[in-house]
């Protein structure tokens, strides 16, 4: 896969996969091509080459139908829409959902995020980052999708709450079997939960192996773990 | 526990409690800020409701709140229909105007051809003028990317000048009168010693209904869901699978049909003619910025106070008459946001980062 902004190519063409059931990471330094991946899925960016998802060809289509084949993307910088209240970014995030459990499932992830439910009424631009994090992949989860994909989930957020955050990521993956591919600088929170990881650099994969071996890779840990 | 504080800890308490405790003074002071500033506008307004009162008597006092109410609720009308475009949008639809007057006519027209009532003819007149603006959102608007606001005010403006041709073309320059809208042509009756057309109230409940049901549409809908979604964040909607395109030309459909609605209840009172928007289209974008431009509530609410304010100022005040009317009402839109520069109801845009 290559992505392009405009007259600049960021991602030299990269190749990666995710299993069903799985949570891949991809690691990667400010502007090594993180969330231009992330982009290049949900074809917010002109792409060439091809993306697979359970057989079928996303690159070329358009973003709200690659919604609807189930994937669902949670932005860096949340993307939560401010001007609705909590409860209305929920429905908004199953907008692509024709079935009657829609009110189920908002108290589905009401009761996995107590502090949403407080703040229900609430506008999303008055919460706070952690918060809004939180509301950002309830909203997600809204859609059922069958891929979740996930842009720094931490940046911005204290350290209990990043926490927080991966321990109900790591529940979604072990008790759903939800899919996750998530880009993180944050290396060592995003180890922990993954199965696999990539590492990015200057938009292209220079290593990739299972979790617990690039932890001990003396690159990873000099580049990304400090230590 | 003492009330010295002992360890570290507790002197933290202290300091914490007492940001906390400064913090909400700074909140009292502003729900001050606003309660004084709502005081003083109603020291004014009864003030100057007392001087007129005792310039030019209560009738004509109270004939010139009603005229104003009935210019004042057009104005909402068609500040409901520019504040829907710009939610969608995030620019003010300059053809908004030439909108209404092509719906208008088009009442006229269903309204002579079929010969059925007017209040019927202005219905189908707003259903067809929502699907044309389906239309020209398809056609002219959708090949832009919508976050492009130059290229889009430049469509509108082009769209201003073709339809105002076109009306020119199709039913020339001359005066038309529109068919009544409501029962009861030219009756009317007495409240506090004015005289009220039957038709006028018809106009304010029409515009209030109108009001009511669009706010109904976008809270409760999924179609006003999306709408809502798509006017807070457009990248954020896409991500949720919401199709901005069709949802931008619902927007534009149910503007067209207030606009509709809007054009034909000036045209009750005026000549139906290509140019008979524009003075309207002043006072409602006034209406509009003074709400705020994003709020529903706040371009009915303004549009009332920009009628009530060109009749009160155009009336009272000779030097002013009808012909420098929009420069008062211009300048109180001034004054306004200087005070407040979001409008009366609008949404600061307020980001956490």
């Amino acid at each position: 896969m290559t992505a392009r902004y405009g007259a600049i190519q960021v991602l030299q063409g990269i190749e990666f996969a995710v299993e069903r059931g799985e949570v891949v990471v991809v690691l990667g330094a400010n502007g090594a091509g993180k969330t231009t991946t992330l982009r290049a899925i949900c074809q917010m960016i002109s792409t060439g080459g091809s993306i697979m998802f359970e057989g079928k060809e996303l690159s070329g289509q358009a973003t709200s139908e690659i919604v609807r084949a189930g994937i669902a993307h949670v932005p860096q910088g949340r993307g939560t829409l401010n001007d609705l209240s909590v409860e209305d970014n929920l429905l908004a995030g199953a907008y692509v959902r024709k079935d009657k459990e829609v009110g189920a499932d908002i108290e589905r992830w009401f009761s996995m995020f107590p502090r949403l439910r407080e703040r229900r009424t609430q506008g999303a631009g008055s919460l706070s980052g952690g918060e809004q994090q939180m509301l950002a992949v309830a909203r997600a989860l809204m859609s059922r999708p069958k891929l979740l994909l996930l842009d720094e989930p931490s940046l911005g957020l204290a350290p209990l709450i990043v926490q927080d955050i991966f321990r109900v990521f790591g529940e979604l993956n072990a008790d759903q079997g939800m899919t996750m591919l998530v880009v993180e600088q944050n290396a060592n929170v995003a180890l922990d939960l993954a199965d696999r990881a990539y590492v990015l650099e200057a938009g292209e994969m220079v290593l990739s192996g299972k979790a617990d071996e690039l932890r001990h890779d003396d690159a990873v840990r000099k580049a990304y773990l400090g230590y | 526990m003492s009330s010295e504080p002992e360890t570290e800890s507790d002197t933290a308490i202290a300091s914490l409690n007492r940001n906390v405790s400064s913090g909400m003074r700074g909140l009292v002071k502003v729900g001050d800020y606003r309660r004084v500033s709502l005081a003083i506008g109603l020291v004014l307004l009864v003030g100057f409701s007392i001087w007129a009162i005792n310039n030019g008597g209560s009738e004509l006092f109270f004939q010139r709140v009603f005229d104003g109410l009935g210019n004042g609720f057009i104005y909402s009308a068609m500040a409901i229909a520019l504040v829907l475009i710009f939610k969608a949008t995030g620019v003010v639809n300059f053809a908004q105007g030439e909108m209404a007057m092509m719906g208008a006519f088009t009442a006229y027209a269903i309204a002579n051809a079929f010969d059925i009532p007017g209040a019927l003819a202005v219905l189908i007149a707003m259903f067809l003028s929502a699907i044309v603006a389906a239309g020209i959102e398809r056609v002219l608007l959708r090949p832009f990317d919508p976050s492009n606001h130059l290229a889009i005010v430049i469509v509108t403006l082009s769209l201003f000048l073709i339809l105002n041709a076109l009306a020119g073309v199709i039913w020339a320059f001359d005066g038309r009168a529109m068919p009544s809208l409501f029962p009861g042509r030219n009756k009317t009756f007495t409240l506090l010693g004015a005289e009220i057309e039957y038709a006028d109230l018809f106009t304010w409940i029409t515009v209030l209904l109108a009001a009511f049901l669009v706010t109904l549409l976008l809270n409760k809908t999924k179609i006003g869901l999306a709408f809502r979604a798509v006017s807070s964040s457009l990248e954020s909607s896409q991500l949720l699978g919401i199709r901005i395109g069709r949802t931008l030309q619902f927007g534009w459909a149910l503007a067209a049909a207030m606009g509709t609605l809007a054009g034909s209840l000036v045209a009750r009172t005026t000549l139906l003619e290509p140019n008979f928007m524009g003075r309207v289209l002043i006072y409602s974008f006034a209406a509009a910025t003074l709400g705020g431009l994003d709020s529903l509530g706040g371009a009915v609410v303004a549009g009332i106070i920009i009628g009530l304010v060109q009749t009160m100022g155009g009336g009272y005040v000779d030097a002013i008459g009808s012909e420098l009317a929009p420069a008062v009402a211009l300048g109180v839109i001034a004054l306004i946001l200087v005070i407040k520069p979001s409008g009366l109801f609008g949404s600061k845009r307020i980001e956490r980062v």
